[in-house]
C-alpha cells in the first residue's frame, strides 16, 4: 500500500531548492565575512608597515587644545582627546536639536502660509521658499557669519541688551542664571514636562473622554508647578551672574558664540524652506470634500485646518519631515566652514590631525552619525505609525 | 549568482594588490615625468598663486629645486594646496610625494604619522599679531583675550600651552584655514592673531589696515620647518634632504645662478665633490652626477632662493637671523658632501 507513500522522488540533496538556496547564502555570508576580514588584515597590515600609529589608545591621551564652546567641563591641561570628542558631540546635539525644533516652527508657518487665500502671505511663502532653497547651505552660512554676525559693532561698540546684556560681533553676552540647590528643581521641571506630555498622549487617546480637560491649563500648570513646588521646598535661590566689560572680552554670563547664532539660523531658515513644501505637499494630499465637509459641519477655517486637515496630512508629511530632520543634523558638519566646534571640526579636524589616527578618527565619526540618524529614524517612524489615523 | 561571486573574488584580489605599493618614490616621480608637492596655496612668501597663476614662495622654490634636480627642469612640479589639517593625510595617502608647507617638525609626527622629516629649511617661531589700538607691549598682557589661531596646527597647541603656563586665560576662536582665521581676526573676533613668526609679516599685508596691527615681540615656541616624506623609502628621504642641503652648501661655498659655470672649473676639492666634477656622488643618491649644478642653475643657492622670496627686497622683509649659516651666526650647518 505504502509504494505511493515511501517512493517520495529522490531528488538529490543539492538540487532541492531549499538546501541549494541555503547554500548560496551561507556562501555569500561566508564571502561578504571573508572580504570584510580581509579589508581589515590589509588595513592593519598597511598601517603597521607605514609605521602609522594605530589603535585606539589616543582617547585617554590630553588633548591640549583649547574649545571655544564647551557644555561640559574641558579644559587643555586636563581633559583627554575623549572628552574633547564629547564636547563635540554635545555641541553637534545641541545645534542640531535647536536647529530641528526652529526649522519644524518656520516650516509648518510658512508652509501653511503658502496656501493662504491672502496673496501677499502666499506669495512672499513662496518666494522665501523658492529663494532659500536654491542656494547652497554652505554660502548661506557664510553669509550669516560674514555678512550679518560680523557686520555687527566691535566689542568696544556694544549694544546693550535690556537686563543687563551686550551684543557685539563676538556674540551675545547674557545674565547667567545661577540656582542653588538646582538638581531637584531641574528634576521636577523634568519630571514636569514627562507628565505634560504624558496628559497629552492620555487626553488624546481618550478621544472624546478627554476633551473634558482644558488642555493648555493642564499642560502649563503641570510643566511650572513642580519646579515651584522644588524650589520652595530645596530652599533655592536664583541669582544672575552678570556681564561684564573686561580688559579684552566680556566676563562672566552666559555666552553665546556668533559661529554659533550662524550655523543655527543657516541651518533652521534652510532646512525650514523644504520642510514647508512637505508640509505644502501633505496639505494639499488631504482630498478638497474633507475641506468641504468640514465647512458644511459649520466648521470655520481655522479649526478646519487644525482639527480635519493636519492629522490627515501628518502620514504625508511625517516621512519627508524625517529625511529633513536628518538632513538637517548631517548638514550641521558643514560647522567646520565657519568656526563651529562641532564633532566634525573637533575630532576630525583637530584631533585626527594632531593623532594622525585617521580611519579611528573617521570611523567613530561616521558611527556616530548614523547612530543619530538611525536613533532620529527610528524616532520618527515611531510617531508616524502613532499619528497614522485608524483606517475605517 | 556566479557571477556576483566571480566579482567578490575579483574584488578580493584588487584589494591584495591595491595594497600602497612601496615601490620607490623616485622610480614613480620619474615615470609620471612631474612631482607633486603638497604646499600651502594661501601663504604669501612661502606658497602662493600670484595674480597670473603662477606658484611663488619660499617653499615653492625648494618643491621646484627638487623637481630640478630629477628632471633638470624646475617646472615639472605639479603644486597641491593643503590646509594644515589635511596635509599629512594627503601624503600617507600618497596624494603628494613630498610635503614642503610650512611643517613644524615634531617628534610625533615623526613617530606616529608614518612619515619622516627630513631636514630643518627654515627656523622660525611662534608669536602674535595685535591691533596697535589696544596699546600691547608683551604677550604677557592678553590675559583673557580672544586668539584666533588655524586648527590642526601646533601653534593651536603652543598657544595653550602658553596661556597655561602664564596662568592667562585664553578663549581661542579655531578656524580649517589661514584666511578664514585671519579674516575672523581682521573683523574684530579676536584681539590677537597667532602663527609662526614668518607668517605674521605675510598675514599682516592681508589684512584690510596692515599699519593698524603691530607685532608683538614674544616667541613663545621652536618651529622647525621640514620637509616630510612617508616612512620607508630611504632613498627618497636622502634626495630631498640632501637637496636643502646641497642649497646650503652652495650658498657656504659663494655658488650662485651666476657664477655655476665659473665655479664648475674651480679646483677647490669640496667645489668639485659638490658640482659633481670630482666623484659620484649624485648617483650615489639615484640622481646625476650634476645634480647641484641643476639646482643652483635653475633655482639658486638657499641664500639666493630667501632674498627672492621672503627677504629685504620682498614685501616681507624678513631678515636672515636664525636661518643664516653657521659662518655667519645662524643656524644652518648643512653636512659635508664625501
Amino acid at each position: 500500500m505504502s509504494r505511493a507513500g515511501s517512493a517520495a522522488p529522490t531528488v538529490p540533496l543539492w538540487r532541492r531548492p531549499r538546501v541549494r538556496s541555503l547554500l548560496w547564502q551561507v556562501l555569500l555570508c561566508l564571502a561578504v565575512a571573508a572580504l570584510a576580514w580581509f579589508a581589515i588584515v590589509n588595513v592593519t597590515e598597511n598601517l603597521a608597515r607605514a609605521k602609522i600609529a594605530s589603535g585606539f589608545g589616543f582617547w585617554n591621551v590630553t588633548a591640549g587644545f583649547d574649545i571655544s564652546q564647551t557644555l561640559i567641563a574641558y579644559s587643555a591641561q586636563a581633559s583627554t582627546y575623549g572628552r574633547a570628542f564629547w564636547v563635540g558631540l554635545l555641541n553637534t546635539l545641541l545645534v542640531a536639536g535647536l536647529g530641528i525644533v526652529l526649522a519644524t516652527a518656520l516650516g509648518f508657518t510658512v508652509g501653511i502660509a503658502r496656501l493662504s487665500q491672502n496673496y501677499l502671505v502666499a506669495k512672499l511663502a513662496g518666494w522665501f521658499v523658492e529663494l532659500i532653497r536654491n542656494i547652497p547651505l554652505l554660502l548661506q552660512l557664510l553669509f550669516w557669519y560674514n555678512a550679518v554676525l560680523k557686520a555687527l559693532p566691535d566689542i568696544r561698540g556694544s549694544i546693550a541688551v535690556p537686563g543687563g546684556g551686550f551684543l557685539n560681533n563676538r556674540g551675545l553676552f547674557l545674565p547667567d542664571p545661577q540656582v542653588t540647590a538646582g538638581g531637584p528643581v531641574l528634576a521636577a521641571l523634568l519630571g514636569g514636562l514627562a507628565a505634560a506630555v504624558a496628559f497629552g498622549l492620555v487626553r488624546e487617546r481618550l478621544g472624546a473622554l478627554g476633551r473634558g480637560a482644558p488642555r493648555v491649563v493642564v499642560t502649563l500648570l503641570l510643566i511650572v508647578t513642580p519646579p515651584l513646588v522644588a524650589a520652595l521646598v530645596a530652599g533655592s535661590t536664583v541669582s544672575f551672574t552678570v556681564p561684564e566689560m573686561g580688559r579684552f572680552n566680556i566676563r562672566g554670563g552666559l555666552e553665546v558664540l556668533p559661529e554659533f547664532v550662524a550655523l543655527l539660523l543657516g541651518l533652521s531658515i534652510y532646512t525650514a524652506a523644504f520642510i514647508a513644501e512637505a508640509v505644502r505637499a501633505g496639505l494639499m494630499a488631504v482630498p478638497k470634500g474633507q475641506t468641504e465637509a468640514a465647512h458644511a459641519l459649520g466648521l470655520r477655517r481655522g479649526a478646519t485646518l487644525r482639527l480635519v486637515i493636519v492629522p490627515q496630512a501628518m502620514r504625508v508629511i511625517v516621512p519627508p519631515l524625517t529625511n529633513q530632520y536628518l538632513n538637517l543634523t548631517k548638514n550641521s558638519s558643514l560647522a567646520v566652514a565657519i568656526g563651529y566646534p562641532d564633532l566634525v571640526q573637533i575630532f576630525t579636524g583637530t584631533v585626527l590631525n594632531n593623532t594622525g589616527q585617521a580611519i579611528e578618527v573617521v570611523v567613530i565619526t561616521m558611527a556616530v552619525y548614523l547612530t543619530i540618524s538611525l536613533a532620529t529614524s527610528a524616532l520618527m517612524n515611531g510617531y508616524n505609525a502613532w499619528i497614522t489615523p485608524t483606517e475605517r | 549568482m556566479k557571477r556576483v561571486f566571480v566579482a567578490i573574488l575579483a574584488a578580493c584580489a584588487a584589494l591584495t594588490t591595491g595594497a600602497p605599493a612601496s615601490a620607490a618614490t623616485l622610480d614613480t616621480v620619474k615615470a609620471r615625468g612631474s612631482l607633486n608637492c603638497g604646499t600651502n596655496g594661501q601663504l604669501p612668501g612661502f606658497a602662493m598663486p600670484d595674480a597670473q597663476g603662477v606658484w611663488t614662495g619660499f617653499d615653492v622654490e625648494l618643491c621646484r629645486a627638487v623637481a630640478a634636480a630629477i628632471f633638470n627642469d624646475p617646472s615639472k612640479v605639479k603644486f597641491v594646496a593643503l590646509t594644515a589639517k589635511d596635509r599629512f593625510t594627503a601624503l600617507q595617502a600618497g596624494d603628494v610625494d613630498v610635503l614642503i608647507r610650512n611643517t613644524t617638525w615634531t617628534l610625533s609626527r615623526d613617530t606616529q604619522l608614518g612619515l619622516n622629516a627630513t631636514s630643518t629649511y627654515y627656523y622660525d617661531g611662534q608669536g602674535f599679531i595685535v591691533r596697535k589700538s589696544l596699546k600691547l607691549n608683551s604677550a604677557l598682557e592678553l590675559n583673557d583675550a580672544a586668539v584666533c589661531v588655524q586648527q590642526g596646527t601646533t601653534t593651536e597647541l603652543n598657544l595653550s600651552d602658553y596661556f597655561r603656563a602664564n596662568k592667562m586665560r585664553l578663549k581661542s576662536v579655531t578656524f580649517a584655514t589661514l584666511d578664514e582665521a585671519l579674516k575672523a581676526y581682521d573683523t574684530g573676533r579676536c584681539d590677537a592673531y597667532t602663527t609662526d613668526a614668518s607668517q605674521l609679516y605675510s598675514v599682516r599685508l592681508k589684512l584690510a589696515r596692515p599699519d593698524e596691527h603691530v607685532v608683538l615681540p614674544e616667541i613663545i615656541s621652536k618651529e622647525p620647518f621640514a620637509a616630510f616624506v612617508r616612512h620607508g623609502d630611504d632613498q627618497w628621504f636622502d634626495i630631498v634632504r640632501w637637496v636643502v642641503f646641497a642649497m646650503l652648501n652652495a650658498e657656504e661655498f659663494g655658488i650662485t645662478k651666476a657664477n655655476i659655470d665659473e665655479q664648475a672649473k674651480s679646483d677647490n676639492p669640496e667645489i668639485k665633490r659638490l658640482l659633481g666634477t670630482e666623484g659620484n656622488f649624485g648617483e650615489a643618491l639615484g640622481l646625476t652626477k650634476d645634480w647641484v649644478v641643476r639646482i643652483v642653475k635653475l633655482v639658486g643657492n638657499y641664500g639666493e632662493v630667501f632674498e627672492r622670496t621672503i627677504g629685504q627686497n620682498t614685501p616681507l622683509k624678513i631678515s636672515r637671523g636664525q636661518n643664516a649659516l653657521w659662518t655667519k651666526g645662524g643656524l644652518h650647518y648643512a653636512p659635508p658632501v664625501r
